[in-house]
């Protein structure tokens, strides 16, 4: 653990597999850039492989002032120990005060292994991070400009509020699609620092032997308008409910984790806690309960249509249009109406 | 089907098999919540949920167990808890542990994920171990972190999202990862620790004669609860003495369900609860299903139709 030191940077772990930087930690950068700012300190990006040096420009661009840099071979494909070793050398040399990880497979598995390295704190699955006061219960202290980590718990019953005013830095996890991508600036300058870090062969216990890879098949979180089946929609055949209705509206197909593991779809299309988080502008729950895994990946969707017959579906709840009825007769009226609408405006240029 | 000693030369020392060490936690069912577990006003009432195995811990278990088939060697089961704790030290040794261990103290309490893994890793230190394997992470909190933290402690490599075991030869494991969007297959040198994800396997269900016997298996603190009532004028030293020869008892025939504290452990307790825990609690907000502004549409073609209308004339969909 290092000092609480108020003049420490905000780091965010830039994370790159073969040479492309992972969409999550980009994420990050625009709140990072945002919580430096009302600190009044330096953002930093940390990013570690072999040769990356690339890379290190687009993270200036995307709003870091700083790149700390670790080029070497022995980084050149990620393993726990060997990250894990690198970036605590770093932040034991540069004390910064926050140490943000997207909350990804790779962030999951090396953020609790540094905190427990450098004994400091980490939060796991943030979806929102503040500046805050917080005044201790007992001796009434109060620890000003505190990181407030902000996660659901319990199933997404409860939302908490974590905080760590004495062993720094104050590290968080932060979960994949709840922060805006900002925009590249490519006039904006900035500092690159190769950083040494020693590390031996001993830091690489694993051997792999295989790795297969593959694209999701879809990309929810830039959907504009998603329809979502949960196990109501009652079977795989019948999705293609879900999917007919997507491509009259041009939108991405997706469903709940009841759906994905009843065989209905492929999990590249769960949304929900342990699927992706999605804000779309419209989004059409078709046989969705609404479980609050589901809601904590869909409810900041700008719009949303709940399509259920049970009237008590917390669903309708958060849903901006409740049709309560059979979605087997909705849906196609669904459908229908829109191809009418199509057409109409077809006509309508041709004329 | 018999079993395939996992035969190893380490130091020129002949050792059989693999010994596991699982870490389980005994967690509120947060995924079946009903309407008796909702307060009036929309909260979740904690403490009307069931509590259960957690998830991916008995598929931790179970890897566990098809290693002991497969190669010889054992299973011991951990968990820190409060005393009712032990119901899943019971069901796991229905399922086939063989030794199942309780830490239960009230230092413990408040203890967050660091303080967690440092009180664990105590324990897993007293114990001779090959594979420490962990579900991928418990329901209540869904952090993931006491795994990897509890490596780093023990100072082991950690294999995390294990979704298949492809083989255990000469002191080394091979195992598949699940990353999500692909798999890798890597190979270390043991000790590791594994975290399993719920693909892993199916895990078994309690053998019936297994139940029949470790039913009876008891913790100290439960054995008390027992012989207390039974013996309403014994003072606290008899007491002691009653509940000492039935642990001793019990021992005998196999059914004491261990339960070690922080001195047991030589924890340091500067490292435990809350003082060992860097991350505090600054606010709980409960989650409220809020209605919002909304519209009921009829189930009409008509009723449809308007509303497909109003969501293009105000371009949310084009």
């Amino acid at each position: 653990m290092i000092d609480v030191n108020r003049e420490g940077e905000v780091w965010v772990f830039a994370e790159q597999h073969q040479g492309k930087l992972e969409d999550t930690p980009l994420e990050l950068m625009s709140k990072a850039r945002q919580l430096a700012n009302i600190l009044g300190v330096k953002m930093a990006a940390v990013l570690l492989g072999s040769g990356v040096g690339q890379i290190a420009k687009k993270l200036i661009q995307y709003g870091a002032d700083k790149v700390y840099v670790a080029d070497n071979p022995l980084l050149e494909h990620f393993q726990t120990n060997s990250y894990a070793k690198a970036i605590c050398q770093f932040i034991e040399k540069y004390e910064p005060q926050i140490v943000m990880y997207g909350a990804t497979v790779t962030g999951r598995d090396l953020a609790p292994r540094i905190a427990s390295e450098i004994k400091a704190g980490l939060t796991a699955d943030c979806t929102d991070l503040q500046i805050g006061d917080h005044t201790e219960t007992g001796n009434g202290k109060l620890h000003k400009n505190l990181l407030f980590q902000v996660r659901p718990a319990f199933g997404g019953n409860i939302i908490a509020t974590i905080i760590n005013y004495d062993r720094w830095p104050q590290m968080a996890t932060v979960r994949e699609g709840v922060m805006p991508m900002p925009e590249p600036d490519v006039s904006r300058q900035g500092q690159i620092l190769k950083g040494q870090v020693q590390l031996s062969d001993a830091d690489l216990p694993l051997t792999i032997l295989e790795e297969h890879k593959r694209e999701k098949k879809v990309d929810l979180k830039a959907a504009r308008v998603i329809v979502a089946g949960g196990a109501g929609v009652g079977s795989k055949d019948n999705f293609k409910l879900i999917w007919n209705l997507a491509n009259v509206l041009g939108a991405a197909p997706a469903a709940t984790r009841a759906a994905v593991d009843l065989g209905f779809i492929d999990n590249d299309h769960q949304v929900g806690q342990t699927g992706t988080t999605v804000r779309p502008s419209l989004y059409i729950a078709v046989g969705i309960s609404g479980a609050i895994q589901h809601q904590a990946g869909m409810s900041d969707s700008q719009k949303i249509i709940a399509i259920n017959n049970d009237p008590d579906a917390p669903i309708f709840q958060i849903a901006h249009y409740k049709v309560l009825g059979d979605l087997n007769e909705i849906v196609p009226k669904m459908i229908k109406a829109l191809k009418e609408k199509t057409i109409k405006e077809e006509v309508a240029i041709a004329k | 089907m018999g079993a395939k000693p996992g035969i190893r030369y380490d130091n020129m020392e002949i050792s059989v098999g693999y010994n596991c060490v699982v870490l389980i936690k005994q967690v509120p069912d947060t995924k079946r919540i009903t309407g008796e577990a909702m307060n009036d006003d929309g909260t979740v009432n904690r403490g009307a949920l069931p509590a259960i195995f957690n998830p991916e811990d008995l598929n931790a278990l179970e890897l566990a167990l098809e290693i002991k088939e497969e190669y010889g060697g054992t299973v011991t089961v951990i968990t820190m808890g409060l005393p009712a704790a032990a119901a899943i030290l019971r069901e796991s040794l229905y399922r086939g542990a063989d030794r199942a261990i309780l830490i239960t103290d009230r230092r413990c309490a408040a203890s967050d994920t660091l303080a967690t893994s440092y009180i664990l890793s105590c324990a897993v230190k007293k114990l001779e171990y090959d594979i420490v394997i962990c579900g991928r992470q418990a329901i209540d909190g869904d952090t993931a972190q006491v795994g990897p933290q509890l490596a780093e402690k023990l100072g082991i490599t950690q294999i995390t999202y294990a979704e298949k075991l492809l083989e255990l030869e000469n002191g080394h494991i091979t195992a598949q990862r699940n990353l999500g969007n692909g798999w890798q297959q890597v190979r270390g040198k043991l000790p590791v620790l594994l975290t399993v994800t719920g693909e892993a396997n199916e895990p078994r269900v309690a053998a019936a004669k297994r139940l029949m016997k470790y039913k009876n298996a008891m913790t100290a603190i439960e054995i008390g609860q027992q012989i207390k009532p039974e013996n309403p004028s014994a003072d606290e030293e008899t007491l002691a003495g009653l509940v000492e020869r039935k642990c001793g008892l019990l021992k005998d025939k196999g059914l004491l369900i261990e339960q070690w504290d922080l001195d047991f452990l030589e924890a340091d307790l500067g490292w435990c609860g809350r003082s060992g825990s860097p991350t505090k609690v600054h606010r709980i907000q409960s989650v409220v299903l809020a209605a919002k502004e909304s519209k009921d549409v009829e189930p009409t073609e008509q009723g449809i139709a308007d509303m497909v209308h109003e969501l293009i004339e105000e371009k949310t969909i084009a």
